[in-house]
């Protein structure tokens, strides 16, 4: 009997539960005259029986599949000779696994090992043993609670309350999964990085102007020993993002403004699902794009007007991501712009004001708070955007401020830390977990100003 | 609508009383107005006159708003409004080719029925209009005009120390005032007022209405109001709007006390409305 079987078994005798706790609810109704007897509905009472019935039951399943492994080789040692015992833990786990990938592959009758071969055995029937008492177990459970929750039909039984109360439970339970994995990771990565930290002081980290993360990997390999200071890479993801914002803050807002206050009907119908159609490429596109096309354009207009323009620059990258993130200034502002009184234009107007004093003077200062945070969100997107940046700009971490040249930016040297053959607790590899700690921690400041800016805004009109 | 009344309704082809004035500030003859396919206003001829609070009143829906919005052509800016007939400002045709409805505003200003200061401080609320128009050659102007604005209002004493504090965060009879201020500060002919009080408190009301008739000795103002005691109280003349047709006008006095029009009798009354 599979697990998967078992769950299977156990939700479906969860749903006959429900048809049957509904229609004997109806009965119950019946004999104390009508449905309106009863405190709840009769579908009420068949989700209490229904859940009554599966969730125990399920939850049982679940726990008993968490420990059930350790177990079970817990019950194994005895089953395992001296000598290997002698060897340490070690040996014993990689035994243990020998004989889980026999019994797995069911090789069990081939083993020409007499003590590996009853090893083996028992652990078939340690398994075989679980299994059987897992679903002797899930089943009385289930049907247990069945009959007690049917016990419970009456009319005084408050099943709705019963039941929402599970239900808001589950809610909560799916909220919280959302944020618990957040901070899992940023404990993780906060753990990684101090271990960095322990191997690279923090401050040469930060304020450290070279950045070669080649260490050797081992003992005899002559060179680089590495140095880990970050300047470098963060000038680069601000130079980038700089360029990016130059792109998409003008055309963004423009766009907005057209769309909002001077297009009619039909073409802001049109324009605005098409604009919004720029944020659904995907960046690996806009990324071969900035490689491919627009890196090679500059570089030829360079030449031409006697500028030498590298072949990876950081022109190329943050035009192409300005022009990634315009939809999303201009959808954010057109969004604060409508959201401007009507009545505030009316009042211009009624004061002799034309429609572009109107918009100048005093829709776009009533609307400038939330441009600002949508401005903000944009540029912590920058900030975190990595295809582009990998494919266009480069992997030199150079300290320049000159756009045409190739520079690297934190995202583009985390996927570089993280590709390819690593050694796990090097300096080199944690690096990365630093970086992006760093990373992490300037977006969530730049998201929680934006979205405290926006918010301002919002109070101001409702 | 009683049967007779109705009766009286569908009879109605002309105006009772005077809609005509000797000294006219605006005049308006055979108005019609149109949204897309419906009509809103059937014919309407009245004067408004200088130096004259003129009340108009009707229930909902009866086109009193939809008038007071041609007299600035605020109208413009709904797509699917047209306006027929003659409406003139000092004899100047107000839909004729030559006039930009942009500067006819600045002449004939407009009070809402919310308050809707722009989010910029009290002082540049005001300012926003002379500012616009170039009234003020320099600072020192412009801040007489303010204050003369404000003062007008009768808002200035209580704004006075904090002229930089956010428009946003006044009263709301305060932000009244303030935006009969900053329609004061363009210095215009005319000031229509489309139910200034109706989000107002009475206390408040009470200051608006009186500031209504300090206004009347510079300025000719049209008033929308839903409060027949207000309409009493703050106007000269009063016209009875009455789905889409302008049913008696005359002396408010008139109006109040001997209404000729059994319709405006019965609304008068509050048979109905």
């Amino acid at each position: 009997m599979s697990t998967t079987t078992l769950f299977l078994l156990t939700i479906g005798l969860g749903i006959a539960s429900y048809a049957y706790g509904r229609s004997r609810a109806y009965s119950v109704a019946k004999r104390h005259g009508g449905v309106r007897a009863l405190h709840s509905l009769p579908s009420h009472y068949g989700m209490m029986v229904a859940l009554w019935c599966a969730l125990p039951a399920l939850a049982i399943i679940i726990s008993w599949k968490i420990i059930e492994p350790s177990l079970i080789s817990n019950m194994l040692d005895s089953a395992i000779p001296q000598a290997i015992h002698d060897g340490g833990v070690e040996a014993v786990k990689l035994y243990k696994n020998d004989i889980g990938n026999l019994v797995d592959s069911e090789k069990i009758a081939s083993i020409d090992n007499a003590e590996k071969k009853l090893a083996a055995e028992r652990l078939t029937n340690l398994r075989s043993t679980s299994a059987l008492a897992l679903f002797v177990l899930a089943l009385t459970v289930a049907i247990a609670g069945a009959a007690l929750a049917l016990r419970k039909i009456k009319p005084e039984t408050r099943a709705r309350h019963k039941v929402e109360r599970v239900v808001k439970f589950f809610l909560i339970s799916c909220a919280s999964l959302a944020i618990l994995t957040t901070i899992g990771i940023v404990f993780s990565v906060l753990f990684e990085a101090t271990r960095f930290f322990q191997e690279v002081g923090f401050l040469e980290f930060v304020t450290g102007t070279k950045w070669s993360p080649q260490t050797a990997i081992r003992a005899d390999q002559v060179g680089a020993s590495g140095s880990f200071g970050a300047v470098p890479l963060f000038l680069g993801t601000l130079l980038i993002s700089f360029i990016a914002m130059l792109v998409a803050v003008p055309f963004g807002l423009m766009s907005a403004i057209y769309l909002a206050e001077y297009a009619s009907r039909p073409v802001r119908n049109i324009a605005k699902p098409l604009l919004e159609i720029l944020a659904g490429i995907p960046t690996v596109v806009y990324g071969f794009f900035a490689a491919l096309t627009v890196a090679p354009a500059l570089r030829s207009v360079g030449e031409s007007i006697g500028l030498s323009v590298s072949s990876e620059s950081a022109l190329a990258a943050g035009a192409v991501m300005g022009i990634m993130i315009i939809p999303f200034v201009s959808s954010l502002s057109d969004d604060v712009i409508t959201a401007v009184p009507q009545s505030m234009r009316d009042g211009s107007y009624g004061l002799g004001a034309t429609k572009s004093e109107t918009v100048r003077k005093v829709v776009i200062p009533a609307a400038l708070p939330g441009i600002v945070g949508g401005v903000l969100l944009a540029v912590s997107r920058a900030i975190g955007e990595t295809m582009i940046v990998v494919m266009a700009a480069g992997l030199a971490a150079n300290m320049t401020a000159n756009p045409l040249e190739a520079v690297t930016t934190v995202t583009v040297q985390i996927v570089t830390l993280l590709t390819g053959d690593q050694e796990f607790d090097s300096a080199k590899t944690l690096a990365a977990f630093a970086l992006g700690l760093m990373l992490f921690v300037v977006t969530l400041f730049l998201n929680i100003i934006a979205l405290h800016v926006v918010r301002k805004y919002r109070e101001q009109y409702e | 609508m009683p049967s007779s009344a109705q009766e009286a309704f569908d009879k109605l082809t002309h105006t009772v009383g005077t809609p005509t004035v000797d000294n006219a500030k605006m005049q308006t003859r055979n108005v019609n107005v149109f949204y897309g396919e419906k009509q809103a206003i059937y014919d309407v001829d009245l004067d408004i006159g200088q130096n004259e609070v003129i009340a108009m009143i009707g229930p909902s829906g009866c086109g009193k708003s939809t008038f007071l919005r041609c007299l600035n052509r605020m109208n413009d800016t709904i797509p699917s409004c047209r306006v027929t007939g003659q409406m003139s400002l000092d004899g100047e045709d107000l839909y004729g080719a030559d006039l930009d409805p942009v500067l006819l505003r600045a002449r004939v200003g407009m009070v809402f029925q919310k308050p809707n200061p722009f989010a910029k401080s009290i002082y540049d609320n005001v300012a926003y209009g002379p500012r616009i128009h170039g009234l003020a050659g320099n600072r020192a102007e412009l801040d007489d005009i303010v204050v003369d604005s404000l003062r007008k209002a009768g808002l200035y004493d209580e704004v006075k120390d904090r002229l930089d504090a956010p428009g946003t965060s006044l009263s709301g009879g305060q932000q009244q005032r303030l935006c009969i201020a900053r329609t004061i500060a363009v210095s215009p002919e005319v000031i229509l007022m489309d139910e200034p009080c109706s989000a107002l408190d009475p206390i408040a009301t009470a200051r608006i209405e009186e500031l209504i008739d300090e206004l009347r000795e510079n300025f000719a103002i049209a008033i929308v109001t839903h409060s027949m005691q207000q309409a009493a109280r703050v106007s000269q003349r009063c016209a009875y709007f009455h789905l889409g047709k302008l049913v008696e006008v005359d002396d408010t006095s008139t109006v109040f006390t001997n209404p000729q029009h059994e319709l405006t009798e019965n609304y008068i009354t509050g048979r109905f409305g």
